[in-house]
Formats: C-alpha cells, sequence, structure tokens
C-alpha cells in the first residue's frame, strides 16, 4: 500500500508549487495530474512546427530584481529560485481603448497617472487617493476582502468612463464574478496589472512550468501523468486517499485540491446529492493568428491592449450567441523587451481573447463545432481590428481555442477560467485534512496560482508532518 | 551547539531564505522586521528548516520568540545543545 503524507491533485502552476514546498520539507508527496502534460490552464502545445501557449498574455505582478515586497519576490524565495531562472522580459507599454477616450500604461505608474490627467484632467487628484487607499490592503489576510469594487471607486472617482476603464482589464484578467468584482478581487488585480505590471519568458511558459517541475523532481516528488482521480475516499470527516480513473488507490495523510470547489466536493465519496451549481460563468475563446511579420512592423507596438466599443462595459456571459464581440483583449508576445542576444519570437503573433458561452459551445456536434471555430474566429479579429491596426492580410496560420478546450485542459465546471465566483479564500473544506488551492483562493494568474499553492501548502499542509 | 554555531546557523538559514539581504550587518539585538524584509511566510522558514535541518520542534506559540537572534539563540540553546 502506497501511503503519501501529501496528494495533490493537478499539476497546474499551484499544485506544482505546492508540491515544491512540501517535498522541500521531505514530505512523501504525489501530484496527480488527468492531463497527458502539465500545467493545466497555463499549459503549451506544439502545432505544425510552432511552439505556443495555450493562455499566456503576460506574467502579471512583475517587480524587477532585487524587489523585495510583492507576490513575485515572495515566492522566488519561498521556492527557492533566483529572479533569473524565470527569464521575465517587461512589456513595451498596454492600453485601454474605449471609442471615447484610450488609456496608455507601462510597468511604472506614473505613466497611467499623466494619462489620466491627460484624457480626465479633473479626476488626477482622485485617482492620486485612490491609490494611496490601496496601498495598504494585504492580500494575505485578505480581510475585507467581499464588498462591491464599484461602489469603493465610485466614492473616490467621480468620472463614470474612467471606472470603467479602469475596471476592463481587471476584470479581463481575473475576475470570476459577473457585472462586479469583490473588493478584495479589486485590490490584488489593481497591484498586480497597474502598480506592479506585465512580463514574459521568451520560451513562454513552458520555461517557468518546466522549472516548477524540474525542482519538484529533483527533491523527491513523484508527478503521474494521465492520472485522473475520480473518487476521494472518505473515513468520517477525514479523506483517507483517492481512486484514480483506471481503478488504482493511494492513501494519504491529507489531500490538497486545485480541481476547484465544486469539482472537488463532486469527487467526495461523502456527498451523494448533486452539488448546487456555483461554478463561475465566466468562459472565453482565444484565437491565436501567425504574422508573415512583426506586428510592429503593421505599427502595432503595444503589448496587450484591452478594448471595449461603448462606455459600459459589460462583463458578463453572452445568453443568446456563442460569444460577446462588444470587448476583448489583443496581445503580442512579440512586444516584449527581450535582451537583445535573444532577439524576437520567429513569428509575429497577435493573441484575441473574447467572452463565450461555455454551453453553447458544448451543445455544438463536431463539424458545427468546427464551422463555429472559423466563424468567430473571422467576426472576433473584425471586432478587435477596429481598436488596433488589421493584420488580417499579414495572417499565415491560426489556431482557436474555446471553453470546450479549456475544460478538457482543466476539467473545471462552465471551462470557468477564473473559478468560482464565491471563493474560499482559506482553503478548507467540510473534510478536516481536505484543502484547496488555486484560482479559488482569489489569487489568478501564474503569480497568483503559485503564491496560492504555496500559501495553502504552508498553512495546512506543513505543520504537522 | 554552542550559541556561536546557532547564531552561525541562523545566519545560514537566513541567507538560504533571502539570498538577496546582505547580512553582515545584522545587530543581534534589533528585531529581524526591522532590518531585514521578512513576512510571515518566511518565519514559518526559519522553523521548517531548524526541523529539517536538525529535527529541533518549535510550538506555534513559540514563533515570537524568533522575533531577533539574541532572542532566537537564547531560545534555542537549551533545545540544540545536545546536537
Amino acid at each position: 500500500m502506497v501511503q503519501y503524507d501529501t496528494i495533490i491533485i493537478g499539476a497546474g502552476m499551484s499544485g506544482l508549487a505546492a508540491g515544491i514546498r512540501l517535498a522541500h520539507y521531505d514530505q512523501k508527496v504525489c501530484v496527480l495530474e488527468r492531463h497527458t502534460t502539465i500545467g493545466g490552464l497555463n499549459s503549451f502545445y506544439r502545432m505544425n512546427g510552432r511552439d505556443y501557449d495555450v493562455g499566456l498574455h503576460a506574467v502579471t505582478n512583475f517587480t524587477p530584481a532585487g524587489a523585495k515586497k510583492g507576490p513575485l519576490a515572495r515566492l522566488l524565495r519561498q521556492l527557492r529560485f533566483r529572479w533569473e531562472d524565470f527569464e521575465l522580459s517587461e512589456q513595451c507599454g498596454s492600453a485601454i481603448a474605449f471609442p471615447s477616450a484610450r488609456l496608455r500604461f507601462t510597468n511604472d505608474i506614473e505613466v497611467l497617472k499623466s494619462e489620466i490627467a491627460r484624457e480626465f484632467p479633473n479626476q488626477r487628484d482622485n485617482f492620486e487617493r485612490l491609490l494611496g487607499q490601496l496601498a495598504d490592503y494585504d492580500d494575505l489576510k485578505q480581510e475585507n476582502f467581499a464588498g462591491s469594487a464599484r461602489a469603493f471607486l465610485a466614492e473616490t472617482i467621480t468620472e463614470p468612463l474612467l471606472i470603467e476603464m479602469l475596471l476592463c482589464p481587471l476584470m479581463w484578467y481575473g475576475n470570476a464574478r459577473e457585472d462586479d468584482m469583490d473588493y478584495g478581487q479589486f485590490c490584488i488585480m489593481f497591484r498586480s496589472i497597474f502598480l506592479e505590471g506585465f512580463a514574459r519568458p521568451f520560451k513562454g511558459v513552458r520555461l517557468i512550468l518546466r522549472a516548477l517541475v524540474r525542482r519538484f523532481r529533483s527533491l523527491g516528488g513523484e508527478l503521474k501523468l494521465r492520472s485522473g482521480v475520480s473518487r476521494i475516499k472518505v473515513d468520517g470527516d477525514r479523506a483517507v486517499g483517492v481512486v484514480l480513473d483506471n481503478g488504482t488507490e493511494l492513501w494519504a495523510k491529507r489531500i490538497l485540491s486545485s480541481a476547484g470547489i465544486v469539482e472537488t466536493q463532486r469527487m467526495c465519496e461523502d456527498i451523494t446529492e448533486e452539488v448546487p451549481a456555483r461554478a463561475g460563468q465566466l468562459s472565453f475563446i482565444e484565437s491565436i493568428s501567425v504574422l508573415d511579420c512583426q506586428p510592429n512592423k503593421l505599427g502595432f507596438g503595444e503589448t496587450i491592449v484591452f478594448y471595449n466599443d461603448s462606455d459600459q462595459f459589460h462583463w458578463r456571459k453572452p445568453i443568446d450567441s456563442l460569444c460577446d464581440l462588444r470587448t476583448g483583449v489583443v496581445c503580442s508576445p512579440n512586444n516584449y523587451l527581450y535582451p537583445a542576444e535573444v532577439g524576437n519570437l520567429n513569428d509575429g503573433i497577435m493573441r484575441l481573447t473574447t467572452i463565450a458561452n461555455f454551453d453553447r459551445w458544448m451543445a455544438l456536434d463536431e463539424q458545427e463545432y468546427a464551422r463555429q471555430k472559423c466563424w468567430w474566429y473571422d467576426r472576433s479579429v473584425a471586432s478587435a481590428v477596429r481598436f488596433v491596426p488589421d493584420f488580417r492580410a499579414h495572417t499565415i496560420d491560426t489556431d482557436v481555442f474555446t471553453p470546450k478546450t479549456i475544460r478538457r485542459f482543466t476539467w473545471h465546471d462552465n471551462g470557468a477560467v477564473y473559478g468560482a465566483p464565491e471563493k474560499k479564500l482559506d482553503g478548507t473544506t467540510h473534510l478536516k485534512n481536505l484543502f484547496l488551492c488555486g484560482t479559488d483562493q482569489g489569487f489568478v494568474g501564474i503569480i497568483g496560482s503559485i503564491v496560492s499553492g504555496i500559501s495553502m501548502a504552508n498553512m495546512h499542509c506543513l505543520r504537522d508532518p | 551547539m554552542t550559541p556561536a554555531e546557532i547564531r552561525d546557523e541562523i545566519i545560514d538559514i537566513l541567507s538560504d531564505i533571502a539570498p538577496d539581504e546582505d547580512l553582515s550587518g545584522l545587530e543581534d539585538s534589533k528585531s529581524f522586521r526591522d532590518q531585514i524584509e521578512l513576512d510571515s511566510m518566511d518565519f514559518l522558514d526559519i522553523v521548517m528548516e531548524l526541523r529539517k535541518r536538525h529535527r529541533v520542534q518549535i510550538p506555534e506559540e513559540d514563533y515570537g520568540q524568533l522575533a531577533s537572534m539574541d532572542s532566537t539563540v537564547t531560545y534555542l540553546e537549551p533545545k540544540m545543545r545536545d546536537i
């Protein structure tokens, strides 16, 4: 009988980071992954001779080498990595584009300040006051997490359009709730995007994942791919082990799951009635257009553009159609300040994300699914080129992922990208030794997911060996 | 271990946890937090490294004893004397 100290469900960023912490402190740890590869939502693949990231636009929470505060510095210390190990290059500059205003921002908050002073002169002091209010939020304590971000912003910012514009990138990169955002989630996202910023490794997400896996294995951790958990075995108020899809049983003193709150509860054999559908509603399609030249040759020099085609930002699942084309995110992985010696990516790449309806995408038969992918690729790109230079004539290859793809990679209900709207911040469950990590802690993005894995491992799995 | 050896070991642990910190000017009577950037996660690591390296168990209610180098060495001396 194999008995582990801790079994971790899911080999994404959070599960691997938790695994490193536990293995470093001599636990016998096993990470179980249903998919054939690591990464979960943030995975990577190769197609037609080209390397792709599944979802990466940017590593948020960027802080420079030597910074001692912030999530990136914290995770590097906790996992014993050097800053150089993640090979992060900073963004060239991004923008929030609405029809009547455009705000540029970089990893230096002064740029956003001056842009706000330019577009909204009477909001300059209000924005300064907002920054003062946000400086003290501690994302580890997460006090006052609940509460409306819109109401909070309206206390300080008196120009409704500016509120919409500030919320647009923050919701796009990490809001599981429709329409409004929890105050705590807002604070986390504001810091990660506006106060810290965007960066990317030249080689993409595989560089970070490989660093995590290599470290985990070197510490004696076990990683089992193609090993989905079909059931969590329960004895009284404790989890005792798992049953894999192939029937294998594994035993553990405790289990840490990155599968999501609802998805994890469903695995527990003591919960017999169907768990109410509390999964997130927000899922996306994302297209990748490969160009025959660098995007800046076509006049696109920005790293990321968040666009919205009216003064009101709509953040909700489309009901009547497969996608909502009113808002989107365009990102070019070419537009980072890579070191001169590595040059730039061979191909020009434009990534475009659009909100989608999971149920409608899942209901399509195979032929219709393929047809709709092409149709919505065309329409979403046509929508985006209202805000960025038209790159369509230079496209030499494309790929599209849909909510169905996300489901296949992550097994998350609804293909939800940012987890359930009701966050379980402390990671506890109805069982004394079953805990959650990953997107359901409110931390999102690569750095957030890694910090989530670390903090849940520290809080629940390290103290009693 | 003698108090001086315990001090060296704590310095080694700190340089492992926070490799970017210059620890040469550390004042033993002042709190770690006032001199180097350590958060609650880092303090947990001091405890965990002591357990990993020397099997020294530090109960959670005693974490406050690790505030400065002086208080840490005083607290650990009886626990590490025979190592």
